[in-house]
């Protein structure tokens, strides 16, 4: 671990006048400071600060601040009762100890878990920018096959923003002037395109205070995580789903997916093949082909398309029922 | 001192004549309220006066050659004491009292190979400091691939020679049924949770090395030899070790790197690995390939039995994987290959892992048994049964004891395994295939010297020393009981005293052998301790009869204490392996069951229950004889599904040297699990009569769980892991 200076906010405005790196949880980024994977100068610690509450807002929704646990947020009775596909994908993500520590805003800024990102000796656009893509070429059994680059095929690791995703979340910033910004889930992620370092739209010292989630959505909700063992490990392949019926056919469905790109992936072409239809074989179909239209596989990561058709069908079955 | 080799297969008289029922039964370990209290101190733990903290700095390049290191960058950093980098005695690699790793020299072997050791006032430091030396290196095109290296078939390599017997490619061509298939396995790491840690000072002119090790006499010459200084001028200790698994048999180059600058800096020095380095300095299983060919009858008689296979080495290690071992006496035949070829690689050396041979090799052959009585349409229990022999089909010897078809049908039995459908994926459970499999277990057991010191002290307490480790398998547990059973004493009355190299020379914990050497070591101490006791009551000692303290005989009776007259009666015992080694075939058999359940959507595997039934000899401790093989069951469900180290074989690096990539099984991946005992002591193994344990468990474990997942799917996977992209093209559509 590099030596780093250490500093305590008491306020949001002094976190983002510190100009540092934020640590809250530190579940993720201390361990990649101690591989030297991220060796920030200033830690700027923001765990003191008031964002650890969760409330219910007059349109029904829910603000979630960024310092709330992933375990008491998925153990939130008004998240179980009406968010259950939040609930479920936090309950799937890491191990318990974890879940206590880690925090809502900490959890939607986690880093890739690429071996080749995590081990300094390779050669990574993302971690050392220009040095290469081993994972292009190499051993890509965990990378992504929609939305990658010629310079990067990492995936984003987690679960619970896969189910913001497909809840419409916003998310809640300070900017280092003062300014407060509503980003929507959807534009918050970057594509790694020539810059695999720039993963969000956030600027340099812009602080996560809070997410909102619209409304309870109504309609049936699932979150399905398919992995190598049975606790602490990353998603091969997630599905975050939230979807309505009427009179036999599918009203509205929201679907996004862990596991396979970069960002929490949502597809509104996906939804189209969805919406309207009664549920049928042809229709799910329809719905991967729309998914998976632009699947790449690199090698080792092959078996995700066939996989996240299974999945994806298994998922569409079981909302549709 | 009572010295005894074992030749004549009986049982020591006290043991035969204790009835106080101590051994065996399931004591909690005696240091276990120490360790959840964290009151246990491990080999990281306390610093010395001024200790200084080490890290290795490793090669940048898989191979070629080390053309000049600049540490100027490293000594700039604050706190930075020196850096290592010219010393003479400095290793590349691990050693052992056997061999001694190569040193002096620039050539690299592997990836991460020490070339220099940064010290510092803090940890931080001393490893912020180890990544800005900067090591130029002249890279050579390494070997990192076992497919496409040539193997050797003759080669002078590990302790078991190739085997031929009568004409098996006559026997082969002649068989109406012939079963023949490769199986693969891929690289292991030995994963102790407690990552490899020494600290390491000059106590007056004793070079003293308290690591996390698990055989500490034999560590003691191999640091003695590295650092050219009389054994008796070192002193290594490891009361309490975090787990072995193979890895911590040898002494690692960091050790020998942080005696040398405790020497040099003349202050006591502090080294741990941080994870990701255990996997280039620390030794770890050969990927293998592995091919079985088996010739029978129809009714399943086998008449040629084949296994060999290709594992790795590095052009400095001198081990190599012993992959046939555990097929030698396991099944019938007249005529019989085993053989392992090796492959040279430019990566980290390979060394033993849980259960070296057994563990794959078990995998391989007992996959290939269950799929011959597919063929056969016969039950794989019954297969096995046709195949028992009744003395070792390999070397003609007969068995010490052997209790394996007794395993089979008590496993059979309480598993429900008559209940089986034996059409593949015929069990549905909703979105679940449902499948049971079987599989046999043996590992070979080894007599080793050992000595143990035991004394009776004058307060009736007696104390039982020697220099075994307790890597968590209950050592400490097991000779309390050992010395309270023979001496008539609650085993709250002994203590033990371990892990100090100046205490009398163990077998260490290796290899299973550690229990029954060190607790014969002990028995015999015992004798003579009894000997002196029955003399006291002029009495034999066959008369003399020793329960809660005190000594009876013709009527006679009298407390401990009073017969110690104020001074303690010391004594030693030391056990060797003697002539029922040589005449007789000895090793622990035992035979899983498991269940698992297949996601049909999504291939992943859960394993729902597992049961193994094990013939060890005398069960020491019921409780800890179990924990080592429940142990050993989870390693197999481990290396079944997830274990597998990957190589990127473009820079001969480990692409997921972590526990968050490198998969071992997790509490949620462990099912129910039961196991049970078939006892029956064997007086030939050793004076205690108990067998091994420790490597027993994972023996044909995994075989049984990839077993079972052909049952549930019909999908045969002859390459571990089963990972779920090996099943997804075999599955029912969606």
């Amino acid at each position: 671990m590099k030596t780093f200076d250490y500093a305590r906010a008491d306020s949001v405005a002094d976190a983002v006048a510190a100009r540092g790196r934020f640590i809250a949880g530190g579940t993720n980024l201390i361990d990649l400071m101690k591989l030297q994977v991220e060796t920030p100068e200033k830690l700027v610690d923001i765990s003191r600060l008031d964002l650890n509450r969760i409330e219910e807002r007059a349109d029904g929704g829910l603000t979630i601040g960024a310092l709330v646990p992933n375990s008491d947020l998925a153990a939130d009775p008004r998240v179980i009762a009406k968010y259950e596909v939040l609930s479920r994908a936090l309950l799937a993500g890491a191990s318990g100890q974890l879940r206590n520590k880690a925090t809502t805003g900490g959890n939607l800024l986690q880093r890739t878990r690429c071996y080749y990102f995590c081990d300094t000796a390779a050669g990574c656009n993302k971690r050392a920018p220009g040095s290469g893509c081993e994972a292009i070429g190499g051993f890509n059994r965990i990378h992504a096959i929609l939305g990658t680059s010629d310079q990067c095929i990492a995936t984003h690791p987690g679960d619970m923003p896969v189910a913001m995703r497909a809840l419409d979340a916003v998310i809640v910033t300070q900017t280092p002037g003062g300014d407060k910004r509503r980003i929507a889930i959807g534009d918050f992620y970057r594509l790694p395109g020539d810059t695999p370092q720039v993963e969000t739209v956030l600027e340099p010292g812009e602080l996560i205070t809070h997410v909102e989630l619209p409304a309870p959505p109504a309609g049936r909700q699932l979150y399905r995580k398919v992995r190598d063992r049975a606790s602490y490990a990353f998603a091969l392949v997630s599905v975050a789903g939230v979807v309505t019926m009427e009179g036999g056919k599918i009203a509205s469905a929201a679907l996004a997916f862990g596991g396979l790109a970069p960002m929490p992936w949502r597809d509104a072409a996906v939804e189209a093949a969805l919406v309207g239809q009664a549920p049928s074989d042809a229709v799910f179909a329809a719905a991967a082909d729309a998914l998976l239209a632009g699947a790449k596989g690199f090698g080792t990561n092959d078996f995700k398309i066939p996989l996240a058709r299974r999945v994806l069908t298994a998922c569409l079955k079981e909302l549709t029922r | 001192m009572s010295e005894q080799a074992i030749d004549s297969g009986e049982r020591p008289g006290v043991l035969a004549r204790a009835q106080k029922n101590v051994l065996g039964t399931p004591l909690p370990r005696v240091e276990g309220p120490l360790k959840v209290t964290g009151r246990a101190p491990y080999a990281y733990e306390q610093a010395p006066a001024g200790v200084a903290y080490a890290a290795v700095v490793g090669a940048p390049a898989g191979a070629g050659r080390v053309t000049a290191i600049d540490d100027a960058a490293a000594l700039a950093v604050p706190g930075v004491v020196a850096v290592l980098r010219d010393d003479p005695r400095m290793p590349v690699g691990e050693g052992n009292s056997r061999a001694m790793p190569a040193r002096g020299t620039d050539r690299i072997f592997h990836h991460g190979q020490p070339v220099a050791l940064v010290v510092a006032e803090t940890q931080a430091a001393a490893r912020e400091a180890a990544a800005l030396v900067h090591v130029h290196v002249d890279r050579a095109a390494g070997r990192f691939d076992m497919d496409g290296e040539p193997a050797q078939r003759d080669h002078k390599l590990g302790f078991l020679p190739a085997i031929d017997v009568g004409d098996v490619d006559a026997a082969l061509a002649a068989a109406p049924v012939v079963l023949d298939e490769h199986y693969a396995t891929p690289v292991h790491f030995p994963a102790a949770l407690e990552p490899h840690a020494s600290t390491v000072w000059f106590d007056g002119d004793v070079l003293t090395v308290r690591t996390s090790n698990q055989v500490i006499g034999a560590a003691r010459d191999t640091i003695a030899k590295a650092m050219g200084l009389p054994a008796e001028r070192v002193r290594v200790l490891a009361p309490y070790v975090g787990g072995g698994f193979g890895g911590k048999t040898g002494v690692g180059p960091e050790v020998i790197l942080a005696a040398i600058a405790a020497e040099r800096l003349g202050r006591p020095v502090k080294v741990a690995l941080p994870r990701r380095d255990t996997a280039y300095l620390v030794h770890h299983r050969s990927a293998t390939v592995q091919h079985v060919r088996i010739g029978c009858d129809h009714d399943g008689v086998i008449s040629a039995f084949e296994h060999t296979g290709t594992a790795a080495q590095n052009d400095d290690g001198g081990f190599l994987e012993p992959i046939p071992f555990g097929s030698l006496p396991l099944y019938g035949g007249a005529n019989r290959r085993f053989r392992t070829d090796l492959v040279r690689l430019d990566l980290p050396a390979t060394g033993a892992v849980r259960a070296p041979g057994e563990a794959i090799g078990t995998f391989a052959v007992e996959c290939a048994m269950d799929e011959l009585a597919e063929r056969l349409g016969l039950d794989p229990i019954e297969l096995r049964r046709r195949n028992e022999p009744d003395r070792d089909p390999t070397n003609g010897k007969p068995f010490s004891t052997r209790r394996l078809t007794d395993c089979y049908d008590e496993g059979a039995r309480r598993f429900g395994w008559p209940d089986r459908v034996p059409k593949p994926g015929s069990v549905r459970d909703g979105e679940w295939l449902i499948g049971i499999g079987m599989a046999a277990a043996l590992r070979g057991n080894f007599t080793v010297e050992a000595s143990a010191s035991v004394r009776l002290g004058a307060d009736g307490r007696a104390m039982v020393s020697c220099d075994m480790t307790d890597i968590g398998t209950g050592t400490y547990t097991i000779l309390a009981q050992t010395v309270a059973e023979v001496l008539g004493l609650d085993p709250s009355h002994v203590d033990v005293r371990l892990g100090d190299s100046d205490l009398p020379r163990s077998a260490g914990s290796g290899g299973s052998f550690g229990a029954g050497s060190a607790a014969s070591a002990a028995v015999l101490a015992c004798e003579d301790i009894v000997a002196e006791l029955a003399r006291r009551m002029n009495a034999s000692p066959d008369e003399l009869t020793l329960a809660d303290g005190r000594a009876s005989a013709g009527g006679r009776d009298a407390s401990l204490v009073e017969l110690l007259r104020g001074e303690a009666i010391d004594a030693i015992g030391k056990s060797s392996p003697g002539a029922q080694a040589k005449k007789t075939s000895q090793a622990s058999h035992g035979a899983h069951f498991a269940e698992v359940a297949v996601n049909a959507v999504t291939g992943e595997v859960r394993v729902r229950r597992m049961l193994g039934v094990f013939d060890v000899g005398r069960v020491l401790n019921r409780a800890t004889a179990a924990n080592q093989l429940i142990g050993g069951m989870v390693w197999g469900v481990s290396y079944a599904l997830g274990e597998a180290a990957v190589v990127d074989t473009r820079s001969g690096r480990f692409v997921n040297p972590d526990f968050g990539e490198y998969h071992v099984a997790v509490n949620a991946d462990v099912p129910q699990i039961e196991c049970h005992f078939i006892e029956e002591i064997d007086d030939a193994a050793n004076q205690a009569g108990a067998k091994g344990v420790g490597e027993l468990g994972i023996s044909g474990a995994g075989a049984a769980v990839v077993n079972a997942i052909y049952n549930a799917t019909g999908i045969r996977v002859r390459d571990v892991p089963v990972t779920l992209d090996t099943l997804l093209a075999g599955l029912p559509p969606v």
